[in-house]
């Protein structure tokens, strides 16, 4: 089946002419009409205009001029970013008829390499949550088990690759977005370099932390997606002008003799036993490769969580500010005055969550309360960061769980804080700015995938995915397949 | 028994906002033209749509230091923007990009003319942020039941400069504001043009007993957009708190609005409303951090500067400080001036006719109806050139000047066409000076009586006969001969 | 136990963050910025006495772009989300101030 290829399998069929994007490409239209009533990924799927960008890719591989290694690959995106005529709602019913009169940067050079868009993927609100049940419209369905949760808040992309509803898939990653659903959904996760992959047209939600990523069915998949969208930007002022390497050219070289740090800190207490022991597998597995594994320790790792729960919903309280239906999205009817009507705008868009983390942000930024909870906040990550840098003056990469528990059911965290606590060990990663990725190391006895994490050093993705890839290579877990049609 | 008025202070700060005169906005490329077409001049950035960013426009940032330096102020090292939250339906993301913390610069001082005498304010901030978009209220803002929002001015630069509270009397704050307008216009920053709201004003103003150690309550006045509005609100407000500390009231801190139909001031918010702006560093930008070799260049390529120019205009050309002050009021008209002098090298003459003629039919501090002049540096000089050589009397002159205006010819071509060259030649005066003595036989007889201002009316008379063209010493030195040899 | 946060600043919050909020949610929104503020007090025990403040992750600087003016979008655009409209301006109800 088409749709089951990983992106490098699928581009050497078009190269070969034994398939063409538009097959592959309806291939996906059906699968997703066939599935996606069950796995509920999609909020927006664009038949006409995957079909069209499809047909101009066969085009160009027919004449043997692809745009780029990827070029009329079938990719869904996650919902928060901003697509010229196609409605993104943020997973909000705030912004529920929202329809972008421009693209997002990543849009944009997705579209430069040929790449086909099937879609929008389901979110939790605002990507806040860590389950996509925060999505206004539905919940998504883990593909491994439709009682579960495929994660969050990229529960959509990561459902969308895992159950092949798309050959790849965008997400974002602030807390862990990207990383905790691929562990869940057992799809590759990659969290790049804050600043390594432009911010413009991506919805925000913390600015300082918020990252774009791919899903992939590989790690080889991964790096050929990040190798497109990465690239400094002038239309972010945050992105970073360093050098995109062939990340996919790097893959091959061997990890003999590569240092891994295995943070003491990442086995916390409560923490499922059978992802420890897959994790504790794993670890084995990279020292037969020839890594060299050594403990290491993050002391401020207990106190990143706190932190980043003050940090992400300022930013977030403030960047949210705008929703206050004067001149996009949803706006409450039969308002006395300018402030009612924002106040019940916001009111009636928001769900519980959003309205949480808004409320919580705005109490930490308000007068008496900054220097103790934001600016408090702001030291721990310097703490956080400084960890990480003693961590990488001795090892090369850093070798973790991403996730302390398995996927759980619908409805199963209705407590808040229980929820955040599921980010306990992605979220020290997005306030040091570095990149992760989660890449598939096993199977509960109930046959639900656990996710192994590696941390590198900043603008390092080409190690990170190296170690990665040498470890999917050694083990088989990527070729089990949900039980779907 | 004394004016109890004369027991307080009048202690003032002020908050000017100046626009930038950068060609794209503060945080996007769109362009910053005033009255185009209700949101005809936005984009994603400036109306504050989901995802997109701001990008620092590098000449705004360079304005901003080019003024810091102007004012004396400390360019700080680094330097960075900050979110300053508040709803209002003109702010695209309900909170402004502004800086907090760490301003571009501070710590400087302006000098302006007091009494003839030269002061130093002191400037406490300059720093940059961002314009909001504009409101039009279906009637008032009172009555209105909707309002309509344009965000085309949403994004403009703007930069922020708050005085110290060393302002003593709403005069002394409208000579801030010249004085302030003027270095800005020098600079070429701003367009200064305070109808178009290019540079707006808000005051603090408090009253305390002379002598007190503490500053009294202060009062915000917001909405002062002129010279005249800045010295009217704050001579009203100064008497509204005079008189309630008369009373024996105590003064509301509150914010209060400027009515200039009403010639009044009028609570806006107290306190108790006072705005919990929560500023954090904004993360969407970068810090900026100038090095002292970029500001060193900035400072390197300043012009000279109004206080500068004013005392130069009394040393090199000997300009009373009346005329120097009046001259170097704007960068054009100081540049005007030296033009002039460049070709008829009579500094004192061209001071003259510029303050008398040209500055009567054009505002001192218009820079652009200065550069629409229908009469050129050269051709003012030109003219004076005449008058200096005594080609032409100053009374004919005065004629020339208002025929340069209405047509742009210069001077010779008027002078020439019209046959207005002065008279000055003996022999020819001399035969019109016998005409005028045999027709005016009483006026002859009057002189010889020893009514000496009879005198005065044959000059008329020459001069009549003679178009004005008549030299008038020449005249007199005949008339005196002739009288005195009949 | 509880304690960290009273209605009356949930209500104030609530005012400066413009959420319309009803008894109940702000009954509950009390509960729970209570318990997870209670989480969040463990920072305190954290010693960052000299530490500076670290708001964006990967150090930049001066980043800059020239002053030239780019394309704006056409007001069809840029007014098509909007709520309500009123030729080419937003139109919005009585502003009343805060």
């Amino acid at each position: 089946m088409i749709t089951q290829l990983t992106v490098h399998a699928l581009v050497e069929q078009f190269r070969r002419g034994a398939a063409t994007p538009s097959a592959a490409a309806r291939a996906y239209l059906d699968r997703i009409a066939a599935v996606d009533p069950s796995v509920r990924a999609y909020i927006t799927v664009t038949p006409e205009r995957a079909l069209a960008a499809a047909a101009a890719a066969d085009a160009r591989w027919r004449a043997g001029r692809p745009l780029s290694p990827i070029d009329g690959v079938p990719i869904a995106v996650k919902d928060l970013l901003c697509t010229k005529g196609v409605r993104t709602t943020c997973g909000s019913r705030i912004l529920e008829h929202f329809v972008p009169p421009y693209d997002a940067t990543v849009i944009e050079r997705l579209e430069a390499a040929g790449t086909v868009l099937l879609g929008k993927t389901n979110m939790d609100e605002f990507a806040m949550g860590s389950s996509t049940e925060h999505s206004a419209f539905f919940a998504t369905r883990n593909p491994w088990d439709l009682a579960r949760v495929p994660g969050g808040s990229s529960g959509g992309s990561g459902a969308a690759v895992a159950a092949d509803l798309a050959a790849a898939a965008l997400g974002s990653d602030t807390g862990g977005s990207i990383r905790q659903p691929a562990a869940f959904t057992g799809t590759v996760g990659l969290k790049p370099t804050y600043g390594r992959v432009s911010r413009y047209g991506l919805v925000a939600f913390a600015s300082s932390l918020d990252q774009i990523g791919p899903f992939a069915k590989d790690v080889i998949d991964a790096a050929l997606v990040l190798r497109v969208i990465a690239g400094r930007d002038p239309l972010d002022s945050t992105s970073a002008d360093v050098p995109a390497p062939d990340f996919v050219a790097e893959l091959g070289r061997p990890i003999e003799g590569l240092r891994l740090g295995v943070p003491q800190e990442y086995f916390v207490e409560g923490m499922d036993p059978e992802v420890e022991a897959s994790v504790r597998e794993a670890i084995e597995v990279l020292k037969r490769l020839g890594g060299r594994a050594e403990p290491i320790s993050l002391p401020t790792t207990d106190y990143a969580l706190a932190a980043y729960y003050l940090i992400a919903p300022a930013e977030a309280s403030s960047n949210l500010a705008r929703y206050d239906g004067v001149k996009y999205g949803s706006r409450a009817a039969g308002a006395r005055d300018v402030i009612d009507m924002s106040s019940k705008t916001r009111a009636q868009g928001f769900g519980p969550e959003v309205k949480r983390r808004i409320m919580l942000g705005t109490y930490a930024l308000s007068a008496g309360y900054y220097e103790a909870y934001y600016g408090k906040a702001q030291k721990v990550r310097t703490l956080v960061r400084r960890d990480f840098d003693a961590a990488f003056a001795r090892v090369d990469v850093i070798v973790a769980p991403t996730t302390p528990n398995l996927p759980f059911k619908h409805g199963e965290k209705e407590d808040p804080l229980a929820m955040y606590l599921n980010d306990v060990l992605t979220i020290p990663v997005n306030l040091a700015g570095l990149p992760g990725v989660s890449v598939r190391c096993g199977f509960s006895l109930a046959g639900l995938p656990i996710g192994l994490q590696f941390i590198g050093r900043p603008f390092d993705e080409a190690t990170l995915l190296r170690a990665a890839h040498a470890y999917e290579q050694a083990t088989g877990w990527q070729t089990r397949r949900p039980p779907l049609p | 028994m004394t004016d109890p008025s004369a027991a307080y202070e009048v202690v003032i700060g002020l908050e000017v906002h100046a626009q930038l005169r950068t060609r794209s906005k503060m945080f996007c490329g769109c362009p910053t033209a005033f009255g185009a077409p209700p949101n005809s001049q936005t984009c994603p950035v400036c109306q504050g749509m989901p995802g997109s960013l701001p990008v620092i426009n590098r000449r705004a940032v360079e304005f901003g230091v080019r003024t810091a330096l102007a004012f004396h102020c400390r360019v700080n090292a680094s330097c960075r923007f900050a979110r300053k939250h508040y709803y209002y339906p003109d702010m695209p993301k309900n909170y402004q990009i502004s800086q907090y913390e760490e301003p571009l610069a501070e710590d400087g001082w302006l000098e302006l003319q007091a009494d003839g005498q030269p002061r130093r304010i002191a400037i406490q901030r300059l720093h940059l942020e961002e314009d909001v978009g504009r409101l039009i209220h279906e009637g008032t803002l009172e009555t209105a039941h909707a309002s309509l929002v344009d965000f085309n001015r949403s994004g403009v630069p703007l930069m922020e400069t708050v005085s110290q509270p060393d302002v003593r009397s709403p005069e002394e704050a409208a000579a801030y504001l010249r004085a302030f307008r003027a270095v800005l216009l020098y600079l070429g920053v701003c367009d200064g043009n305070m109808e178009e709201g290019s540079l707006r004003c808000d005051a603090n103003i408090s009253l305390r007993r002379w002598g007190a150690p503490d500053l009294g309550t202060k009062v915000e006045i917001k909405n002062l957009n002129s010279f005249k509005n800045v010295q009217r609100a704050l001579e009203f407000e100064a008497l509204r708190q005079r008189e309630a500390l008369d009373r024996g009231e105590r003064i509301v801190q509150e914010t209060r609005l400027w009515d200039a139909d009403r010639g009044r001031t009028r609570t806006m918010r107290g306190k108790e409303q006072a705005h919990d702006y929560r500023y954090f560093p904004e993360p969407d930008l970068v810090p900026l951090e100038l090095s002292r070799a970029s500001v060193e260049a900035v400072r390197a390529d300043l012009p000279e500067l109004p206080a500068a120019r004013r005392q130069r205009f009394v040393r090199e050309y000997g300009l009373p400080t009346y005329d120097a002050d009046l001259l170097t009021q704007t960068r054009a008209l100081a540049d005007y001036y030296e033009a002039a002098v460049r070709e008829v090298p009579h500094p004192k003459l061209v001071s003259n006719w510029m303050m008398s003629e040209l500055l009567r039919a054009i505002p001192a501090d218009d820079e652009r109806a200065l550069a629409a002049s229908p009469i050129s540096p050269r051709h003012l000089a030109g003219l004076l050139r005449l008058v200096a050589d005594g080609t032409i009397t100053g009374k004919i002159a005065k004629d020339v000047f208002e025929k340069m205006f209405r047509s742009g010819e210069d001077a010779l071509t008027i002078v020439g066409r019209e046959g207005l060259t002065q008279i000055a030649d003996t022999a020819a005066l001399g035969a019109v000076v016998d005409q005028v003595l045999r027709a005016n036989p009483k006026a002859v007889e009057d002189w010889r009586r020893g009514k000496k201002a009879a005198a005065g009316a044959l000059v008329g008379q020459v001069m009549k006969a003679t178009q004005g063209k008549a030299n008038p010493s020449v005249v007199n030195s005949l008339l005196e001969a002739k009288l005195s040899q009949l | 136990m509880g304690g960290r946060i009273e209605t009356r600043e949930v209500e104030q919050v609530a005012r400066l963050a413009r959420l319309e909020l009803s008894a109940e949610e702000k009954e509950r929104m009390r509960e729970q910025l209570d318990r997870i503020l209670g989480y969040i007090d463990k920072l305190r025990r954290l010693d960052t006495e000299g530490v500076p403040p670290t708001s964006h992750a990967v150090p930049m600087v001066n980043v800059m772009r020239e002053d030239e003016p780019r394309p704006c979008l056409p007001p069809q655009e840029m007014l098509a989300n909007a709520p309500d409209r009123s030729g080419d301006f937003f139109r919005v109800p009585r502003i009343i101030e805060d």
